[in-house]
């Protein structure tokens, strides 16, 4: 039994040791990050399986949309793009860093990434070390922009805590008001606590605050009847579309009806396959992006979106990947980047370029600009879903 | 005053009510998980890691016969199962036949293997997105003190299924040949053999009902909780093994009575100490109840032989 | 003549001599710098993962108790040393000097909840202590995502329930921050220290089994009446092992924290107990070398998959359940003995092959 064993492990081992060596190969080639044939490489990084390899597929596909409508138009200065993409798992630790890794040995020039907070968080520090230029489309977290080489397309979280508070109370909205958050979740605790103690100056009255976590995320009855019996006028939910479909449902079968409030991760939520719409009336969320959206941008961006990936409806992590791409090819043309410079030297320029004066029209707002930490400033727009569509506020 | 006790106290009650009926109707979901893993752990004597995704699967069955192919719930139901059970014997004659000699360990080891290629094969059939599952119950939901407590179809089904499997599953093992060549196989694998029982297709039948009542599990979890990932049943799965552990492994009433333990702990918990530490808590009474029962509830003592 | 070593003794100098040479071969793969980034990026986890399995094989291999609580005392020892690294390193800059503290602190505050929670859980046999393993792990793992510890004037705040609650002055400063976890904790892992590491736990391990409380353990294992009949304390045995395997694994954890920059409670989930048994018993139970060519070559494995893309994780699957069928399956291994044996006869032609058939057994 021992020799059968050994045999298995000498000959696993003898074809891991084979393709360490093949790459080996591959990155001797593209060592100093410029690329042999001729284009700009970006890395993404994301969840492709696991449970939240529904936020990364979506980047993943708006970014290579992206990359292929700029090449078709023949490219950036004239230089293609190039896109690279790896699974991380949604992981915060061993394997984000193994997927930006990878990313480096294919040659990262630019970094789109990572999609989730766990994992950026992960990440950011390699990104300074080896100074390579890194925008995220989605991780939201304050922290993730604490160095001076990375940059956010979404809002951070504070922001939207704040920005979500602050409308509740100017528009008279509700006075009482619920919450239900992910305490396991970066995004969702890290909006709860903004809005806490933002909601606290303006006078709005928190009656409940119930969370759930990562583990446990199907049945929120009890957070949802203790809401009720709070007598929550408005139930806060700084939340993924997921879970807040369920809270939606179950809400209507416990016969309870208060206002409903979302952030940018509710977007998505009238996009689910086989959704009961009526459920999500009257639900108002502050979002950067929506996918029926009269802007030309827009129809354009989901109509190639749908064309492409099998009918399906883009949201807004797609969308906010999308523009990330956008943004990264701008800046390459402003700076007059081109394919055979390091990632480092790119860095520094980009970096430069993109807090000094630069503005972006995007899917996800309008005239975006950076401040040197990194920060976007956009300004949400507050959206009802009304007969089964967004319509503005 | 006593007015102002009087209806807190109403109030508190109601709110008690409504939880402990939220947590039975959870429960009653983990006891029907709690009974294929106790089943296939009794007679096969292993942890069929795989169990929470042949419920994932199940769930998926439903949803397309029903969404994308329009069938009735009824069919789409027995396809479910039909499916599931294939799926569960085939599982068996692939991943653990070849090992029915090997160490537990090992087959536990391919069972985890065998959970991953499952979430994995659901990940490439029906994408990342989430699924909202149309509910297969069509029971009209009660209204109890004026709208104060409503029990919704979905509990009251979820409670009945499980009554009813619990006492259709003991007649079965114990008053049929078939179950009660099951409960020889469990007993002693080798005797059993002697006596003419044929351990093999024992084992797969055992798989096969495993199998099933996954799906059974899989229709009521999504109905319940309308929503469908590759990952939906890997928590459930293991919140289940706990209450199987918890009722004494290998015994039917015992995952009943376990499953619906865990339900009500996790939401009583969830309700009245800390959401955070929910789950935490229940792992915590379950530590406690085998300090206690180092067997679980009804679990059988086992005595050493020297 | 040469003096012929004992087996046992034979058999630990060929482990250290295969790391000894594995070492040395990565060294000048990297002094030449022929080695791709993720590949070097992966040297520090491989140790960790191998530490953590050949410390797991002293309880599944050596004490013969199914453990899944691996990652819960792999969490404490990251988390208290990140804690102390993050506390100190201001004070306290010579790295070395400050990641030996780490170690042992982490090591040690693990060994203590290794011991705390063993002297109930080992009183449960089988399943149960499995169960009950990891019922402590996903505790320790819920407890440190909703833990926020802060420190300012007035001296440290700790809550479980959200910042916010901390009250903590202006120019206080978060130490955990619930989910979010620890940030900033210093770089002070490299491959070599991990290695060193890797290597002492290695000798640890070896030295243990062959001692004198190594064999007590291993015939409490073999059978416990007997064992007890003879004088033997269980209790005492199985909980200097239980010790002894948490902290290894929280000297893990320590190497693990300090490699990367963030640290998340989500990380230590029953999913990495699981896969720490993976290594253990793909490696052989009991065998501390196939441990660490299974943690290597699976930590591996998923990496080199990536050119598959969306099939990676699927052919990982189906890997594992054939290594699995062909390691444990009595007609496969049949196959392979048979065919091995060949082979080494046509190497070795001028021993005898009655000792290659007594190896086989």
């Amino acid at each position: 039994m021992k020799i059968a064993k050994k045999f298995m492990a000498l000959s696993l081992a003898a074809v891991m040791a084979g393709s360490c060596l093949t790459a080996c190969g591959d990155s001797s080639s593209s060592k100093d990050g410029g690329s042999s044939d001729g284009t700009i490489v970006i890395g993404g990084s994301g969840p492709l399986t696991g449970g939240a390899a529904q936020y990364g597929v979506g980047v993943k596909n708006a970014a290579q949309l992206a990359v292929d409508e700029i090449n078709e138009a023949g490219g950036v200065n004239g230089v293609k793009l190039k896109l690279v993409f790896e699974d991380d798992e949604a992981d915060p630790g061993d394997k984000a860093v193994n997927a930006y890794n990878a990313l480096k040995d294919k040659g990262m020039q630019v970094m789109l990434g990572t999609v989730t907070t766990g994992s950026c968080l992960a990440v950011i520090d390699k990104t300074k070390q080896d100074n390579i230029f890194q925008i995220t489309p989605s991780a939201s977290a304050q922290d993730v922009i604490k160095n001076d080489n990375t940059f956010q397309v979404c809002f951070t979280d504070p922001n939207q805590g704040k920005a979500s508070a602050d409308y509740i109370a100017e528009n008279n909205v509700a006075k009482k008001i619920a919450i239900i958050y992910d305490n396991s979740d970066a995004y969702s605790s890290g909006i709860y606590n903004t809005f806490k103690s933002e909601a606290a100056e303006k006078g709005l009255e928190i009656v409940a605050e119930q969370s759930f976590t990562k583990d446990s995320k199907t049945d929120f009855s009890a957070q949802i009847t203790a809401a009720k019996s709070a007598g929550a006028e408005l139930l806060f939910l700084p939340i993924y579309y997921q879970e807040a479909s369920l809270i939606l449902a179950q809400c209507k079968s416990a016969d309870f009806s208060p206002k409903f409030f979302g952030c940018d991760g509710l977007d998505g939520i009238l996009g689910v396959e086989n959704f009961d719409k009526s459920l999500a009336e009257g639900v108002m969320l502050l979002t950067p992006f929506a996918a029926d959206a009269s802007d030309d941008a827009t129809q354009k961006f989901v109509k190639a979106y749908k064309e492409k990936y099998n009918n399906e409806i883009p949201n807004q992590f797609a969308a906010d990947a999308y523009d990330g791409v956008k943004i990264i090819a701008k800046l390459i043309e402003k700076e007059g980047i081109k394919a055979d410079m390091s990632a480092s030297d790119i860095c520094d320029k980009l970096k430069k370029a993109i807090s000094d004066g630069f503005s972006y029209d995007g899917l996800t707002g309008q005239g975006m600009t950076w401040s040197a930490e990194g920060a976007v400033s956009k300004n949400p727009k507050a959206v009802v879903i009304k007969d089964g569509n967004y319509s503005a506020l | 005053m006593i007015k102002y006790i009087l209806s807190y106290g109403r109030m508190f009650c109601m709110a008690f009510l409504d939880y402990l009926i939220n947590g039975i109707s959870l429960g009653s979901i983990y006891a029907v998980i709690a009974l294929g893993y106790t089943l296939v752990y009794g007679i096969a004597k292993m942890l069929n890691f795989a169990h929470g995704d042949v419920i994932m699967v199940g769930g998926y069955a439903v949803f397309t016969a029903m969404v994308t192919w329009g069938w009735s719930s009824w069919l789409a139901m027995l396809f479910a199962i039909v499916v599931c059970t294939v799926l569960g014997i085939t599982i068996e004659k692939v991943a653990y036949k070849p090992l029915r000699k090997a160490s537990s360990l090992s087959v536990l080891i391919t069972a985890i293997g065998v959970s991953y290629f499952l979430q994995n094969m659901a990940l490439l059939i029906f994408k990342e997105k989430p699924k909202v599952f149309t509910s297969v119950v069509n029971i009209p939901k009660i209204s109890l003190f004026d709208g104060k407590i409503v029990i919704k179809g979905e509990t009251t089904a979820a409670i009945l299924v499980s009554i009813v499997i619990v006492v259709g599953l003991s007649l079965f093992i114990n008053h049929t040949q078939k179950g009660r060549a099951m409960l020889a196989v469990s007993e002693d694998k080798d005797a059993a053999q002697l006596m003419g029982i044929n351990v093999n297709s024992t084992i797969s039948l055992t798989f096969a009902i495993g199998s099933g009542l996954a799906a059974v599990a899989g229709m009521l979890l999504c109905s319940s909780y309308p929503t469908l990932t590759n990952t939906t049943g890997a928590m459930p799965g293991i919140k289940a093994f706990v209450a199987a552990v918890f009722g004494g492994i290998g015994s039917i009433p015992g995952a009943m009575i376990g499953g619906i333990l865990i339900g009500v702990i996790e939401i009583l918990g969830r309700a009245y100490i800390s959401p955070q530490l929910a789950d935490a808590m229940v792992f915590a009474v379950l530590i406690l109840v085998l300090m206690i029962k180092p067997t679980g509830i009804l679990g059988k003592k086992v005595n050493e032989k020297v | 003549m040469k003096k012929k070593l004992n087996p046992q003794t034979r058999k630990s100098f060929i482990t250290y001599g295969l790391l000894l040479i594995v070492f040395i071969a990565v060294e000048i793969l990297l002094k030449t710098g022929s080695i791709s980034s993720m590949l070097q990026g992966l040297l520090v986890p491989i140790c960790v993962y191998s530490i953590l399995a050949v410390s797991l094989n002293l309880t599944v291999g050596i004490l013969g108790e199914l453990s899944l609580g691996q990652a819960g005392f792999m969490c404490v020892g990251a988390y208290a040393s990140a804690i102390f690294s993050n506390l100190v390193k201001d004070s306290i800059t010579q790295p070395v000097l400050r990641f030996t503290l780490a170690i042992f602190i982490g090591g040690i505050v693990a060994a203590i909840f290794g011991i705390l929670i063993g002297i109930p859980v080992l009183r449960l046999r089988g399943d149960y202590l499995a169960i009950v393993t990891l019922a402590f792990g996903e505790i320790i793992k819920n407890v440190f995502a909703a833990l926020y510890i802060g420190y300012d004037s007035a001296g440290l705040h700790i809550s479980l329930k959200s910042q916010g609650d901390l009250g903590l002055k202006p120019d206080g400063k978060m130490i955990i921050n619930g989910a979010l976890g620890i940030g900033g904790t210093p770089n002070d892992s490299t491959f070599e220290i991990a290695f060193v590491i890797l290597f002492i736990s290695v000798i640890i391990i070896y030295n243990f089994i062959h001692s004198r409380t190594g064999r007590a353990v291993m015939s409490i294992r073999d059978n416990r009446i007997a064992a007890e009949s003879v004088g033997l304390n269980i209790t005492k045995y199985k909980l200097i092992t239980f010790a002894l395997t948490a902290f290894l694994a929280g000297v893990a954890g320590v190497l693990y924290s300090h490699n990367f920059y963030s640290l998340q409670a989500s990380k230590f989930d029953y999913n990495l107990s699981i896969l720490v048994l993976v290594f253990v018993v793909l490696g052989g139970i009991g065998n501390i070398r196939g441990s660490i060519i299974a943690a290597a070559v699976l930590t591996l494995l998923p990496e080199l998959l990536r050119s598959i893309n969306n099939y990676r994780m699927l052919f990982y699957a189906v890997i594992l359940i054939v290594m699995m069928i062909c390691t444990s399956n009595e007609t496969i291994r049949t196959f392979f003995i048979r065919n091995f044996q060949k082979l080494k006869g046509l190497i070795i032609k001028n021993k005898s092959g009655s000792e290659t058939v007594k190896e086989a057994e």
